[in-house]
């Protein structure tokens, strides 16, 4: 299979150095806002301070996936002292809590790195970081070019809604019959 | 659509519960902004001129400003406006933090609270939802401890909450409003919240705050943030280190005390030690106060480190900023920073302001030596030990009976001044650093300085260090220095200033107090307080703004920014008359109140070398070019430009200004 390069963007997270303006927060939100910075909410950022200043825990996280079901387990983190409260390191939008997710619609929010066009030289919350608490960095990866399995089963999946199980599944043995 | 306000105000009537989300005049923020300039607006057209601070009429706001919860760097503050019980006088205390933007998020610009609570409580902001609740299982705890108690009680992990200690239970006259690692203290905040038996307030808010042209915003912020990035990184030479920098005082990050620990006045305003800072200070203080920090924290959208997380040895964790650190060990004599970080806690739990409280318990102290506090005053009470004589004892004695106003310590929670007079037995001759009936900063000096005359008799705010701001505080020694200074300037409002620093020398003709000229001292001083009522509207930081040498906002670039987040058409002629409008009508009120010419006098003996003359014709001089009287009330002419006729007309009935007196 052939190999492709593939773009790696990380932010790096130096919690250490954060000293908990939410500086982050406002401007995700400001530039994810339509028209583009015409309105400030924090709680729609797709990047989160978890606070609790007598503890010392200034976490930034950001939004990932959605689910649709919280955890069967949960974990508490004791760090250097410091205990975090359970799902703190989760970037998940998750029915368990109420962060990542719109607060009117309560649509799930992902952070996107701030695609846009043309694209950022940084994400808005990293450039807005000036204590170097974000910092971005990006790097290129060869990998082997492969079908994206999850793309042809979201295929499969709406083709079994429409047409029902059996006849896909005739249609797949008459296809490798051919072959 | 409403643009950087929300356009509502929370009414709370705590006598019978009521509560109402009333929507606000859009023309108030053309003519008074917000924050500090339509709070005095809700006071001057609600509460009449006799009440007095613990009546139930007394109304306490508590505002957001115009720039809060946008992304306008460091715009943090919460100003808190009611009659003081100290002053008399309205009080205007702000704390940094993160409460007033929670509560526009919730969709309020300001709270309004009316009348007194039968029973304790706390206030539950939650968006549309507002609940007046029980706090009678929170009376006794900590400022601080309150705060998480809330926050556990409701699981809000995210909510902001102001709240009192003991001594705002208690009433005493210099409690604060705690909130998070900030404070509204001075003046007794706490007092009046204690009064009308709110234990605390609580704020959640997730709704939007519209900005009225957000790429316009966002090109002043991010020019801000690069002039920002390039003070950080090039502190003004020649200036002592304190000053150097951006942001309220960094008494957090810097450890080297020795100008503070040796030019201030220890104890009750009173001994200058020089030499303290010797070899043994500078090794232990540094390190105890970096024991102490565990983490340099900063309020709302701002990148500086102004305060601290605390956590020192088996004392509970708190938060701290500013000169607390020092203020305590200071009035006390006790040469330990370990006796700060110690009490320091206490103080902040109890709620009190750490600018008067030490000078009332170093005041004290001189009263228990001077043989006017006696022994009657020191025995145990029914609920209290007798006063140790040992110095930090005798202190945290002290400290804890004012907090509770116990003994004599029920005397001294009024205040210096008003604990003076009722102790009465030569206690008034102690009374020798407060302005108002206000303690000052414990600062003695040779030469009278005109410029500082001038702050530290007219401002509202009755407390320097809050009105000091971007003139440098001293002239330069040498020529190379001045022009250095002078060449990258832009704040000031006009070039030809640069001129008079150039002039300003240490010493001879061209020194304090003969120059800056009189007349020069008035633009210089007017211009300050200008940018200070402007940041007091905006709820900006004034470390990042009115306060400090060169700083990121200034009278160039606010009218843009204030535009871009309103939408009001704004120059800096228009912007300031609006603040003009609300700094006159903020005056106008205290003189209706009684104050007046005779009441604004720096204490006696704050500079050694006084100019009796001079200091009569700055302050005449000073009245004219603000449009006062001789007695210090705006004049009929100077309110009707502002607008403010129905002032001047109010003032008239009261004869605070004669027929023909323009």
């Amino acid at each position: 299979m052939a190999k492709i390069k593939k773009k790696v963007k990380t932010i790096k997270v130096d919690a250490d150095k954060c000293n908990g303006c939410r500086g982050c927060e406002i401007v995700c939100s400001a530039f994810h806002s339509t028209p583009r910075y015409s309105t400030i909410n924090p709680a729609r950022s797709r990047i989160q301070i978890i606070r609790h200043p007598l503890k010392d825990v200034w976490l930034p996280i950001f939004a990932g996936e959605y689910t649709p079901a919280e955890c069967m387990g949960r974990e508490k983190y004791v760090i250097d002292g410091k205990e975090y409260d359970e799902c703190t390191f989760c970037r998940a939008t998750c029915p368990s809590r109420d962060i990542f997710k719109e607060p009117d619609s309560g649509l799930p929010l992902k952070c996107d790195m701030c695609e846009d066009e043309p694209p950022l030289e940084q994400p808005k919350c990293v450039e807005w970081c000036l204590n170097d608490v974000l910092v971005y960095e990006e790097r290129e990866e060869e990998v082997e070019e492969s079908v994206e399995m999850e793309k042809v089963e979201t295929g499969l999946v709406s083709m079994i809604d429409k047409y029902g199980l059996d006849k896909v599944a005739e249609a797949i043995a008459r296809i490798s019959q051919k072959d | 659509m409403r643009y950087g306000e929300t356009g509502y105000n929370l009414e709370i009537d705590l006598a019978t519960g009521n509560i109402e989300r009333v929507e606000t005049d859009p023309k108030l923020m053309e003519t008074h902004l917000g924050g500090l300039g339509t709070s005095v607006k809700l006071h001057w057209d609600r509460v009449p001129a006799d009440v007095k601070p613990f009546d139930d009429e007394n109304m306490l706001i508590i505002s957001s400003g115009v720039l809060n919860a946008t992304p306008a760097f460091s715009a943090n503050r919460t100003v808190v406006t009611f009659y003081s019980p100290e002053s008399d006088l309205l009080a205007y205390p702000m704390m940094g933090g993160f409460f007033s933007a929670e509560l526009k998020y919730a969709g309020y610009d300001k709270v309004i609270f009316h009348n007194k609570s039968p029973k304790w409580v706390y206030i539950w902001i939650n968006n549309d939802k507002v609940e007046i609740r029980d706090a009678t299982h929170l009376v006794g705890r900590g400022a601080l401890e309150t705060q998480d108690l809330i926050r556990m009680e409701l699981n809000q992990p995210n909510a902001q909450v102001a709240a009192i200690g003991v001594a705002g239970e208690n009433k005493c006259f210099t409690a604060s409003i705690e909130q998070g690692r900030s404070s509204a203290s001075r003046l007794g905040g706490g007092a009046i919240f204690g009064d009308k038996k709110i234990k605390a307030v609580a704020v959640r808010g997730t709704q939007d705050v519209n900005i009225y042209n957000g790429e316009a915003f966002m090109k002043e912020m991010k020019d801000m943030m690069a002039y920002i990035n390039f003070r950080n990184a090039n502190p003004i030479p020649d200036v002592m280190t304190i000053l150097s920098g951006i942001g309220s005082p960094q008494e957090m990050v810097h450890t080297d005390e020795k100008w503070h620990t040796e030019n201030f006045m220890w104890g009750n305003a009173r001994t200058r030690r020089r030499g303290f800072w010797d070899e043994k200070i500078n090794e232990e203080f540094p390190r105890t106060q970096l024991e102490g920090i565990k983490r340099l924290i900063s309020c709302f959208n701002c990148p500086q480190h102004c305060g601290a997380l605390i956590s020192y040895k088996e004392t509970p964790r708190y938060m701290a900023k500013c000169f607390g650190k020092l203020t305590y060990m200071m009035a006390a004599y006790v040469d330990s920073m370990d006796f700060a970080w110690r009490t320091l806690q206490r103080a902040t739990e109890y709620g009190v302001d750490s600018f008067s409280t030490p000078q009332i318990l170093a005041f004290a102290v001189e009263l228990i030596e001077a043989g006017i506090i006696t022994e009657k005053d020191l025995k145990a009470g029914p609920t209290w030990p007798a006063c140790p004589t040992d110095k930090e004892g005798r202190f945290l004695w002290l400290l804890d009976r004012v907090a509770h106003r116990e003994g004599i310590g029920d005397v001294l929670a009024d205040g210096v001044y008003l604990a003076a007079r009722q102790i009465g037995n030569g206690a008034e001759a102690f009374d020798h650093n407060t302005i108002k009936r206000h303690e000052q900063l414990p600062l003695k000096l040779g030469t009278m300085d005109p410029l500082y005359y001038l702050m530290y008799a007219t401002n509202e705010k009755i407390s320097i260090t809050q009105i000091e701001g971007n003139w440098p505080q001293g002239a330069f020694p040498t020529m190379e220095q001045r022009e250095a200074f002078v060449k990258d300037w832009p704040q000031l409002p006009d070039d030809s200033w640069k001129q008079w620093l150039l002039e300003w020398e240490p010493r001879g003709e061209k020194a304090i107090p003969y120059f800056p000229t009189i007349d020069m001292c008035c633009q210089i001083v007017d211009w300050m307080e200008m940018l200070h009522n402007i940041d007091d509207a905006c709820c900006v930081c004034a470390g990042m703004s009115s306060f400090c040498l060169k700083p990121p906002y200034h009278i160039h670039n606010y009218p843009r920014i204030i535009s871009a987040a309103t939408g009001l058409d704004l120059d800096e002629a228009s912007l300031k008359k609006i603040v003009n409008r609300s700094r006159n009508l903020h005056r106008a009120l205290n003189n209706r109140r009684g104050m007046s010419r005779k009441d604004e006098k720096p204490p006696q003996d704050h500079w050694k070398r006084r100019f009796p003359e001079i200091e009569e014709n700055l302050l005449s001089a000073y009245y004219t070019f603000k449009g006062w009287n001789q007695d210090g009330v705006p004049t009929k002419e100077r309110l009707n430009e502002l607008d403010l006729g129905y002032v001047a007309e109010d003032l008239e009935k009261r004869g605070l200004l004669k027929d023909g007196q323009d």
